[in-house]
């Protein structure tokens, strides 16, 4: 047995280890789509899905089954390979973020130097899945979606960067390692306020989700930019849209509540209970919040959230340099 | 690093000339998305992480937006593709095509005779590395590129300015849009 040398053990090791990532982040955004469905009946007064099986625990099989069996149908006016190509896009660009997550202290994929930028540049690549998706579904209402999706992304993607580089100034590094155990002491959530609710409300628009969710407004647009999609390619989106809600929960957890760190509790609870609590946050969000018109959200986003991650960063720069002269 | 540097070059290379022969123009902005992605991974197979991730960023994720952005809201639809192809007709490329094969030639010539140009090889540059370059040495060209931001985005904020309300705005109940066009009056 010569060839199973230790580094191939450890590489295969790895392989294994982010193929149970993958597939955990794709079952949690599954399962998220009827947890979400049961929390708002909670809070809306009403039931929700609750027929199939016990309390609708099988309800997500029944969805499953549904969207498989589906006819896969591409519209005869739309431009097929940016059709088939969109779906993909987004699910893939936010599942690949996943990569930078440090769960635990063994638990992740890559170890990037520029993690957090890796993330950035992935949020970046994500808003095409909207736009293709739209423009190449050939139906006014998927345009108007994607029109308002690059809209909404050109004010929000600047102070999302922004608002991080608050955390990477105090942690002096790109890397979510060590970002996690630069917080051993504090964490960052209470230096860096503005920081993370600046980049909750830039996560909340990455995933589309409401109150961001103009692209997609049922009322206005029937759907927006997903309109023609039906069987899996729809599905792609779906649960893309919810990898992406894990993903921002797990880097708002990673980055401002010290990710894994935390008293008694093994640190992967503590992560999951972190995770959780956000996640249950954002669909608290769309139980209460309406919905604002797009152009009040970029004047928002413009001449409010710019300027205070702008002053954000200096002060955190003037602090850094006060507590520590060159 | 060597087989992901000539890989991603040779990506670069196909989709950049199916940016230039491509007719319809959502799809050559696709592969022109495609050529910085992989212009990004040449920076990272050469040891620049930091700046293959701006790369993607910056023009993939931001510039490009902008230009997919004005190119749907045109539709130009079969007329467009019709107008394209006309113009990728032999007499209109081939002029460019042979200077700029001469050029080829003269690069591949210098990269041939030196031997600087040839190596694929150096130290990964860090973030921080780049940081302390651009604010040391190169301080005033930072601050050369910022002024010449802000004064671009004065004159956008100046060319774009709404004189009075508009359709859009006028649910407002901000008093600034009702005493702005009293003051153009006056």
């Amino acid at each position: 047995m010569s060839w199973l040398s230790a580094s191939l053990i450890a590489s295969l090791l790895a392989m294994l280890q982010a193929g149970v990532i993958l597939l955990g982040v794709v079952l949690l955004g599954a399962v998220l789509t009827i947890v979400e469905r049961r929390l708002l009946g909670l809070w809306q007064d009403r039931y929700g899905p609750n027929r199939v099986g016990t309390f609708g625990s099988l309800q997500l099989i029944a969805d499953m089954i549904k969207i498989f069996f589906k006819e896969d149908w591409i519209p005869p006016f739309a431009d097929r390979a940016l059709f088939v190509l969109a779906p993909a896009i987004a699910m893939a660009s936010l599942l690949l973020s996943f990569m930078i997550i440090p769960i635990t202290p063994g638990w992740g994929v890559a170890d990037f130097n520029i993690g957090l930028l890796f993330f950035l540049a992935m949020a970046g690549i994500n808003v095409y899945a909207v736009l293709f998706g739209g423009w190449s579904s050939g139906n006014k209402y998927a345009l108007l979606g994607a029109m308002r999706a690059s809209a909404q992304t050109l004010s929000y993607e600047v102070f999302m960067g922004l608002s991080l580089m608050g955390v990477v100034a105090m942690a002096g590094t790109f890397n979510m390692r060590e970002i996690v155990n630069a917080q051993q002491g504090l964490w960052f959530v209470v230096p860096q306020f503005f920081g993370f609710a600046t980049f909750l409300i830039a996560g909340i628009a990455v995933t589309h989700r409401h109150p961001f969710d103009q692209p997609e407004a049922e009322q206005e647009l029937a759907d927006g930019y997903h309109i023609e999609y039906s069987s899996m390619k729809f599905g792609m989106f779906f649960i893309g849209e919810y990898v992406g809600m894990a993903l921002i929960s797990a880097l708002i957890v990673t980055l401002f509540f010290g990710g894994w760190h935390g008293p008694w509790l093994p640190p992967i609870v503590w992560f999951a209970l972190k995770t959780g609590a956000l996640l249950v946050l954002f669909i608290l969000l769309r139980a209460s919040l309406p919905r604002p018109r797009y152009d009040r959200v970029m004047s928002f986003g413009w001449k409010f959230c710019l300027p205070l991650t702008l002053i954000n960063l200096l002060m955190t720069g003037a602090l850094i340099l006060l507590a520590d002269p060159l | 690093m060597n087989i992901a540097f000539y890989l991603s070059g040779l990506v670069a290379v196909l989709a950049t000339l199916g940016v230039v022969t491509n007719t319809n123009p959502v799809h050559a902005l696709l592969y022109l998305i495609v050529s910085l992605i992989s212009v990004a991974l040449v920076f990272f197979a050469l040891g620049a992480p930091f700046a293959g991730a701006l790369e993607v960023i910056v023009y993939a994720g931001a510039i490009m937006v902008l230009f997919v952005f004005v190119v749907m809201m045109l539709n130009l639809g079969h007329e467009g593709a019709a107008q394209e192809r006309l113009w990728l007709r032999p007499r209109v490329w081939l002029g460019p095509a042979v200077l700029s094969a001469v050029l080829l030639v003269t690069l591949i010539a210098t990269l041939w005779s030196g031997d600087d140009g040839r190596m694929i090889a150096g130290q990964t540059l860090t973030a921080k590395a780049v940081g302390s370059l651009l604010f040391g040495p190169w301080l005033l060209i930072v601050e050369l590129a910022a002024m010449l931001l802000l004064a671009a985005l004065v004159t956008a904020s100046h060319v774009g300015r709404v004189p009075g309300p508009t359709p859009l705005e006028s649910g407002d109940t901000q008093p600034r849009q009702h005493t702005q066009p009293r003051k153009e009056g006056a």
